[in-house]
């Protein structure tokens, strides 16, 4: 047995630095920590992927033949709970935001190490028990839970797929306490709050939502279950109780839930539009309040997921109203983005064709939830496949795609390799076109009347669930590239330079990958966010001028 | 782009590698203290939230439900978490001007004032148990069926609504209790390391977050007093 | 079942369709706008400023107030068109019109009945005349159900221990998918039928052919005998024991803490339920509580008798001496018993 040589000094990274199943199972480095959740949350997805495949197979045709009904109502909560609270909350902040946001402000780790590999620990926990729950049998009230159905009526895991969610909210509340924290007490010298990259600002945002609502529905989750199993009555009409507050008390953390799911996304967005233009962010303070202005009127609109519940219409209205509201701000970002590339010199990597992706599909995601704030549309294509096809453009075109070209841009970084080029912007045309076959048909037949969480429909849905099924296989197959590419490219890779896409970010000023500690020396920053050029160089569009500090 | 190389002095065996000095890693705990007690106020809230509701669709049987509460033993409750408080405060203090032998003392009162806080609890909880009032199935074999005498239900108060009292009840002090046993742990592994000398003046930031749980969880009680034993007193005690 | 020319939407079939398809098209129309607009503007951008120098850095743009304030304020007040409309047409949806036929909808795992005040009992299926204001008065006796019809673009939850309304004037006759849209388990995909719309005179012929089912206001009177409600409240409703319930319906009350109250179907189901919740006035609260003893089919019926009761002369309480005497087997025990989990 040869005894282990440790590589010359400068070649030590964070990879390499110890060898051995402990010295990863117990780390407290953060960039450790993201590449444990990246594996698990990659494992969700796998699993949230397969029950997409049931759904769509099934789906197919219009009678219930490939599965029984109440396998195919287990199968459509169990895709929907794997993927909202496994991999989609945790999927950027766990992986990239843990990764990068010490690195971005110039940090040695979170504020909290220990914290963060508790944070896992839990995720894993709550993960493993809902698992659990699955194989044991399965859970079949759909993601949402709705009483008295879950608490009276349904024969499932109902208790134990809640604990599992229960436990793996902590997750997410000590992932957004720690960077706060970070955030606030631990920027490099010179690091002021305007000259923070615009990721950072959409983490921070995030990290508001995460501790303000999940705490919410972790109570509502252990209310569920004394109800359940003790019979209490707080959502049972029979004693008192009233269902609809279960509603009320779910969407209060569910809304705000999906813009921890998007918040992120955009934090990305903003990082690739800028660097793959070479240019500063235009509007760099108004996307950066936009954030947290998603973030503060998130809470405010969750009673438009009860427009037709027998919520009062005067509340029905307010909701409405604010539902709008939280439009604003986004369409913003997407305006300047957009401006961002005035002028400025774009390539076509792969990170940046995800970026590109995501503006246009996000847009219709986003002006699709105007759809649902109209009241009068609400009510007429809620709970149909208009509703699905509208959340999947978000959290899939959205998230999905932030997450992606998030992962390639940053994968020299954290691999110390490049990926190949053209693999990658292959998979990115790939999966763009199989989700737009997927999901726009999604919208027509929502529209068409065509209810959601049906396992057969009346055959003259049945056009616009064959072609969303066909781009089902094409969206299978375009994740499955970038899987087996990236997994790839960690053995037989380019390696990759410290700085490969020549950028003036501060996670681009250390080694690829970096060392334990990030940084050799303590950095001092005296440049703006995306400063690529001199700041007397600026073109001044209009009178007003992004704040120009003292020189440091 | 400038670079600068910071040396660091002989630093202090409480820091953290990952801090750049004691005063950052005094910040980041204090400030990762307060931010974890505003997820426990909105995880409270949400009790609260039922309770305000339900209460004012049954303000009869709430006022009824509560009356039945002991209410000497919730203010002597009330007394000792408050006078914990004040010895938590008094041990952070001790603490802070290196008096270690107060701060023990401090920390030990504070403990024994919190362990009889939950002592009389668990009194109270027994007493409840006894007189069939655990709602629901809750403990199989005991369901909720208190005697309407003794609780003085008058005409037009339905049980169930006061069933839904006594859930709430145990739900936010059964809440309140758990967080009251974390916050005992935490003070005794405090006191473990303030008797191993590790806190001085210029280390004994986890005193003074341990202290600022302390006097959260003492919060809470604050409110739960009045909304869940002081309700329908105007009916005349008992 | 497509027969508008309009591709992508269902039929318009009631008196609200054509307006919620207007409102869907101007959104439709903007969103087409805006997404042409800034997929137009990013490949134009993308393909004019491509990189063509590996090394260039091109001068960076500050950024503007006039055109953040701009695309700001513009799609803020596009977004509150949007509002206003569909908050106009949703009050519309909402406030069912007075003078509406009512039909009764109980949702029960997994199908529809439906209880016409004429007496017809239908699963499944809706038949209502076409050119009338129809409101239906609904609820579940099970789980949370929805009641949708895409042809009039309107649906409602069911939500137990309550009602909830939903009201269309249907406009072409035909037959219309009827879907539940809200999950409630094993087969809430077929949970489906129909509602039919008929011409005036083929639903008449339609309620003659159906007419030898009980009115629920008679199956209701029936009930109301069995459980003694006539002991307190008169045989007609005049009253005695308990308040009079003629003429009562749409009416305001006092109650006794000083409130009052407009008796409708929810106070009235609340008051078989939950007797003591709202007390009329001068009334104790001796009023047995009949949960679990009826259904909410039952509870439907009783609420049309009392509905079709008169206004009768008011009588002071002496009146209650002339009241037979109630038969007690039937009289429910009092509100102490086990809390009502019964039936589940």
């Amino acid at each position: 047995m040869e005894t282990f040589v440790p590589p010359a000094p400068s070649r030590i990274n964070y990879i390499n630095a110890q060898y051995g199943l402990k010295s990863w199972l117990l780390t407290k480095d953060h960039k450790r920590i993201a590449l444990l959740y990246l594996g698990s949350i990659s494992f969700f997805f796998f699993i949230g992927g397969v029950y997409a495949m049931l759904i769509r197979l099934e789906l197919l045709t219009p009678q219930g033949d490939l599965l029984q009904s109440t396998t195919y109502n287990k199968v459509f909560t169990q895709h929907g709970i794997i993927m909202v609270f496994f991999f989609l909350i945790p999927s950027i902040p766990a992986t990239l935001g843990n990764f990068l946001v010490p690195m971005m402000i110039g940090a040695k780790d979170l504020a909290f190490p220990r914290i963060n590999l508790l944070s896992w620990y839990l995720y894993m926990l709550g993960g493993i028990i809902t698992i659990y729950a699955l194989l044991a049998g399965g859970v079949d009230t759909g993601w949402t839970f709705y009483t008295p159905f879950s608490t009276t009526f349904s024969n499932s895991y109902v208790v134990a797929t809640g604990l599992g969610i229960f436990i793996s909210g902590f997750s997410s509340i000590l992932t957004g306490l720690n960077f706060i924290v970070t955030i606030h007490t631990m920027r490099a010298p010179g690091m002021t709050w305007f000259r923070l990259p615009l990721f950072i600002w959409s983490h921070y945002a995030t990290s508001l939502v995460m501790i303000l609502g999940t705490p919410v529905i972790a109570i509502t989750i252990l209310l569920l279950a004394f109800e359940r199993l003790a019979h209490i009555g707080i959502f049972d009409p029979a004693v008192g109780g009233d269902p609809v507050l279960f509603q009320h008390l779910f969407w209060f953390y569910s809304h705000p839930a999906v813009y921890i799911m998007i918040l992120p996304s955009m934090g990305v967005v903003s990082e690739l539009i800028a660097n793959f233009s070479r240019k500063n962010i235009f509007g760099y303070s108004f996307v950066a309040f936009s954030s947290l202005a998603i973030a503060v009127f998130g809470f405010l609109v969750w009673g438009h997921h009860l427009f037709v519940s027998g919520q009062s219409i005067y509340a029905g209205m307010i909701f409405s109203f604010l539902s709008f509201a939280v439009a604003i701000p986004s369409a913003i970002k997407v305006f300047n983005w957009t401006a961002t590339l005035y002028k400025g010199s774009i390539s076509y990597d792969t990170p940046m064709l995800y970026a590109l992706g995501f503006i246009g599909l996000f847009t219709i995601g986003g002006m699709t939830g105007l759809f649902l704030a109209t009241l009068a549309v609400n009510v007429h294509v809620t709970d149909t496949y208009f509703i699905v096809a509208h959340f999947h453009y978000i959290m899939v075109g959205g998230a999905m795609f932030g997450y992606l070209g998030g992962l390639h841009y940053w994968w020299p970084k954290i691999s110390g390799r490049m990926y190949p080029d053209g693999w990658g912007r292959f998979s990115a045309l790939l999966i763009f076109v199989g989700f737009n076959l997927t999901f726009f048909p999604q919208f027509v037949a929502g529209y068409l009347g065509m209810p959601r969480r049906y396992h057969a429909y009346p055959p003259e849905f049945q056009v616009f669930n064959v072609l969303s099924s066909a781009g089902a296989s094409i969206l299978a197959v375009g994740y499955l590239i970038p899987a087996i590419y990236l997994v790839w490219s960690m053995r037989y890779g380019k390696r990759a330079e410290a700085n490969p896409w020549h950028l003036p970010g501060l996670e681009w000023r250390t080694q690829s990958p970096p060392p334990t500690e990030n940084f050799d020396y303590t950095p001092v920053v005296t440049w703006e966010a995306y400063e690529f050029a001199p700041r007397e160089e600026t073109e001044v569009v209009g009178k007003f001028r992004d704040k120009v500090p003292e020189k440091a | 782009m400038a670079e600068s190389y910071v040396e660091h002095e002989v630093s202090h065996p409480a820091l953290q590698h990952h801090f750049e000095n004691l005063e950052q890693q005094r910040e980041a705990g204090t400030l990762g203290m307060w931010v974890f007690l505003v997820t426990e106020m909105m995880f409270f809230g949400g009790m609260f939230l039922a309770y305000t509701l339900y209460r004012s669709k049954f303000p009869a049987a709430f006022a009824i439900a509560s009356n039945h509460l002991d209410i000497k033993l919730g203010a002597v409750n009330t007394a000792v978490l408050i006078l914990s408080s004040f010895t938590m405060a008094m041990a952070v203090y001790s603490t802070q001007v290196g008096k270690l032998r107060a701060q023990v003392i401090y920390l030990v009162l504070t403990i024994v004032l919190g362990l009889t806080f939950l002592g009389i609890k668990a009194v109270e909880y027994h007493e409840k148990y006894v007189s069939n009032l655990i709602p629901g199935s809750l403990i199989p074999g005991h369901p909720f069926n208190p005697d309407p005498h003794a609780m003085h239900l008058t005409a037009g108060v339905s049980m169930q609504h006061v069933q839904m009292f006594y859930w709430i009840y145990f739900a936010m002090t059964g809440m309140h209790a758990l967080h009251m046993i974390i916050g005992v742990g935490l003070l005794s592994v405090i006191l473990y390391f303030s008797v191993k000398g590790r806190y001085s003046p210029e280390y004994h930031n986890p005193v003074e977050v341990t202290g600022l749980y302390w006097h959260f969880v003492d919060i809470v009680w604050i409110f739960l007093f009045p909304l869940l034993y002081l309700l329908g007193r105007h009916l005349g005690g008992h | 079942m497509q027969t508008s020319w309009i591709p992508f939407v269902p039929p318009s079939a009631s008196t609200l369709s054509g307006k919620v398809d207007a409102l869907y098209f101007y959104l439709a129309g903007v969103t087409v706008f805006f997404t042409l607009l800034i997929s137009g503007v990013l490949t134009f951008f993308v393909i004019k400023y491509r990189r063509r120098n590996p090394y260039e850095i091109p001068r960076p743009v500050a950024g503007s107030l006039k055109l953040e304030t701009m695309w700001s304020v513009i799609p803020f007040i596009i977004a509150m068109t949007m509002f206003a409309w569909g908050a106009q047409i949703f009050f519309q949806q909402w406030r069912p019109p007075t003078n509406a036929v009512e039909i009764y909808v109980v949702g029960k795992q997994w199908m529809w009945k439906i209880q016409h005040t004429t007496g017809q009992r239908e699963i499944n299926e809706l038949h209502v005349p076409v050119g009338r204001k129809i409101k239906l008065i609904m609820t579940t006796e099970d789980v949370i159900h929805d009641f949708f019809i895409p042809a009039f673009r309107i649906k409602a939850d069911v939500v137990p221990g309550r009602y909830t309304t939903l009201w269309f004037e249907a406009t072409k006759p035909g037959r219309y998918h009827l879907f539940c849209a809200e999950y409630c388990g094993m087969n809430h995909s077929g949970m489906i039928g129909s509602v039919v719309a008929m011409d005036p005179t083929a639903f008449d012929d339609w309620l003659s052919g159906n007419s030898s089912q009980q009115s629920p206001a008679i199956a209701g009177q029936q009930i109301y005998e069995t459980l003694g409600c006539a002991s307190c409240h008169g045989p007609t409703g005049e009253g005695g024991r308990g308040p009079a319930l003629g003429g009562i319906f749409g009416r305001q009350v006092f109650l006794n803490n000083g409130q009052s109250i407009k008796v409708d179907e929810a106070y009235i189901r609340e008051s078989i339920v939950n007797p003591q919740a709202k007390l009329v006035a001068g009334f104790g609260p001796i009023m047995p509580t009949f949960q679990g003893q009826v259904s909410e089919e039952q509870l439907m019926q009783i609420l049309a008798f009392i509905k079709s009761l008169q206004i009768q002369t008011p009588e002071p309480v002496r009146a209650a001496s002339s009241v037979p005497a109630p038969s007690a087997p039937s009289v429910a025990p009092a509100a102490a018993a086990t809390p009502g989990t019964a039936g589940r």
